[in-house]
């Protein structure tokens, strides 16, 4: 039993890292354009293809292809930034909302039109699992949580030690405030959408290598990416943090009592109650 | 020989264009009156069809059923239930940010599809429910007949209700939720009930096509099909107008079953993903209305509150 205990939280660790990743970006997303980005899981699909195009077709090794396929994504998410988003930037945040939605439809029919409706992974062949004090873990399990660790550090880092990162904080916390303290917005906006796409990469290549690629891969998991960002507060990338351990944990946790099935609707669950006592997160999010 | 053909698939085709109609009417209710953002039609479009389906079908093996009750006592359950699920869901999210709404409506549509894939004793699972009845024994042009005349019945409801002085608080707390609660209306339950009857709508549309089908999954109830397309409908129609959303109903289900046309032509080899190249033009199409015609073929006739002076005019 203690064991099982302890399985499941290694599963919560390794799949929360991966739902940080997604969060942190929808937050600030959220926090500094003011719309939930519903196309973001389909940025980590995108990512997650890039890489696999680079591993597939050039026969790269799969830690080569992360950082093409993180800053690929990040153009990407520019280029729809351009193409959508900024011509409706005056007009209501659903409209945005509508508009992202409709992008993440066309990310994923691109994917699916290039590589197929089919299961694909990065490297054929069984990795065997080492056990330790009956823990059973994957060598691939290890390499996901060092990567999401790696990257959570490097975004901390980027977000309270540069000058663009402390622009991006202040515009999230306190838009007119940064305005009128000559914040360069539309360049906060570029950058906030290579973090995000960054971000969402190397989440979807993560989350590849847990399970397979798919082009709904990302998009399933936008569920519970936005119960994090919900529960850490809007536009704190900190809370985006903590709220992804916790929705992990709790939706592991939870195929102890009822089937593994309704997973996404725990961290559903978890999204609601706290919407409904504590509307703006864990961090008081600033919508 | 050809000719029959073509007139089967037009009548398929305007019956499940109905369908659509019918579903892009309660969302103009929803969104296009009143401002709810709901992307969970698919749930309440699902929860109409199983319960209809479940409660109309002959005995069978396996799960529960055997009611066989007439189709109408169906449709009238399927309203009942999903406003049931609307209320229960509408208590909770209605007094949230619109963009709240949305990801929990998203939600509550995929936990009613994980269900009824999973609860193998109520819905057969991924087998789906076989057999449900088809009124006048499937006599096409019957059918179609019976389903545009719920469409019209449907419109002047939507259409009635939007003049009603209950239609006129729906807007007015849209447009300025402060201002409908200075007026002494309580805002959250106009809000509700927008919510309940949309989705009773919805309920009733998910009835009328499990017993055009016959035969219903939860593959079917996919957001793509089931949310996604209806938004593209109001949105291309133009929300807020009851013609402009009856009209985006039927102009972009045409232009969705053209696409299917469309993609017999493509090459062999992308030929396999034909449904993929579907949702990227439909995907396209959104976007280019979105920024191009925002408001929709039939934009929303706005009426001024106040006159505007003539000296006011020029200011901005």
């Amino acid at each position: 039993m203690a064991t099982d205990l302890l399985q499941l939280l290694y599963y919560g660790l390794v799949y929360g890292a991966i739902v940080a990743l997604g969060a942190i970006g929808v937050s600030l997303i959220f926090g500094i354009l003011r719309f939930a980005n519903f196309s973001h899981g389909d940025l980590m699909t995108t990512g997650s293809y890039v890489a696999l195009a680079l591993v597939g077709w050039l026969g790269w090794p799969l830690w080569a292809a992360v950082a093409p396929a993180a800053i690929a994504t990040g153009v990407i998410a520019i280029v729809l930034d351009r193409l959508f988003y900024r011509h409706l930037r005056r007009t209501a945040p659903v409209i945005l909302l509508i508009a992202s939605f409709g992008s993440g439809l066309i990310l994923r029919s691109i994917v699916q039109i290039i590589f197929g409706p089919d299961n694909h992974v990065y490297r054929t062949g069984i990795s065997i699992p080492f056990r330790w004090q009956g823990l059973v873990i994957t060598p691939d399990s290890l390499w996901v949580l060092g990567g999401a660790i790696v990257m959570v550090i490097l975004v901390h880092l980027f977000l309270s030690h540069t000058r663009m990162g402390k622009s991006m904080r202040a515009m999230s916390d306190n838009m007119d405030l940064a305005l009128v303290s000559g914040i360069p917005a539309e360049r906060v906006v570029m950058w906030t959408w290579i973090i995000g796409g960054i971000l969402a990469a190397i989440g979807g290549i993560l989350l590849s290598m847990d399970t397979k690629l798919h082009p709904t891969v990302g998009y399933h998991e936008l569920l519970p990416i936005f119960a994090a960002a919900i529960v850490g507060g809007i536009g704190r990338p900190y809370g985006a943090i903590l709220g992804a351990f916790i929705i992990s944990l709790a939706m592991q946790y939870s195929t102890l009592i009822i089937s593994p099935a309704y997973m996404p609707a725990v961290a559903f669950t978890i999204m609601l109650v706290v919407l409904i006592i504590r509307p703006s997160g864990l961090f008081k999010g600033t919508l | 020989m050809e000719l029959i053909n073509l007139l089967n698939y037009a009548l398929f085709f305007l019956t499940l264009a109905s369908v659509y109609a019918i579903l892009t009417l309660a969302l103009n209710l929803q969104w296009g009156l009143t401002g709810l953002f709901n992307l969970g039609i698919a749930g309440f479009f699902a929860v109409g069809a199983y319960t209809s389906a479940i409660l109309t079908t002959p005995e069978h093996a396996g799960y529960v059923g055997g009611f066989d009750l007439p189709i109408f006592v169906g449709a009238i359950a399927a309203m009942i239930t999903s406003s049931i699920v609307a209320v229960i869901i509408g208590l909770i999210t209605v007094r949230l940010r619109t963009d709240y709404l949305a990801i929990a409506s998203i939600g509550v549509a995929e936990i009613i599809r994980l269900y009824f894939k999973n609860a193998e004793w109520l819905t057969n699972g991924v087998r789906g429910i076989p057999g449900i009845p088809r009124p006048f024994g499937g006599q096409p042009v019957l059918l179609l007949l019976l389903l545009l005349a719920i469409v019209i019945a449907v419109y002047f409801l939507v259409e009635r209700a939007r003049i009603s002085p209950w239609g006129r608080v729906l807007r007015a707390q849209r447009e300025n939720e402060d201002g409908t609660l200075a007026a002494g209306k309580n805002t959250n339950r106009f809000r509700l009930e927008s919510f309940v009857v949309g989705s009773a709508l919805m309920g009733l549309a998910g009835a009328l096509y499990a017993h055009f089908i016959g035969f219903i999954t939860p593959q079917a109830f996919q957001p793509l099909y089931g949310t996604f397309l209806v938004w593209v409908m109001l949105i291309a129609g133009g929300s807020g107008n009851t013609l402009g959303a009856l009209l985006g109903g039927f102009a972009i289900w045409l232009i969705w079953s053209g696409t299917q046309i469309l993609a017999d032509f493509l090459p062999s080899t992308l030929s396999t993903q034909a449904g993929a190249v579907r949702v990227l033009l439909i995907g396209l199409l959104l976007e280019i209305v979105l920024l191009l015609r925002p408001q929709g073929l039939i934009p929303e006739k706005r009426t001024a509150l106040v006159p505007r002076k003539k000296s006011d005019k020029g200011k901005g």
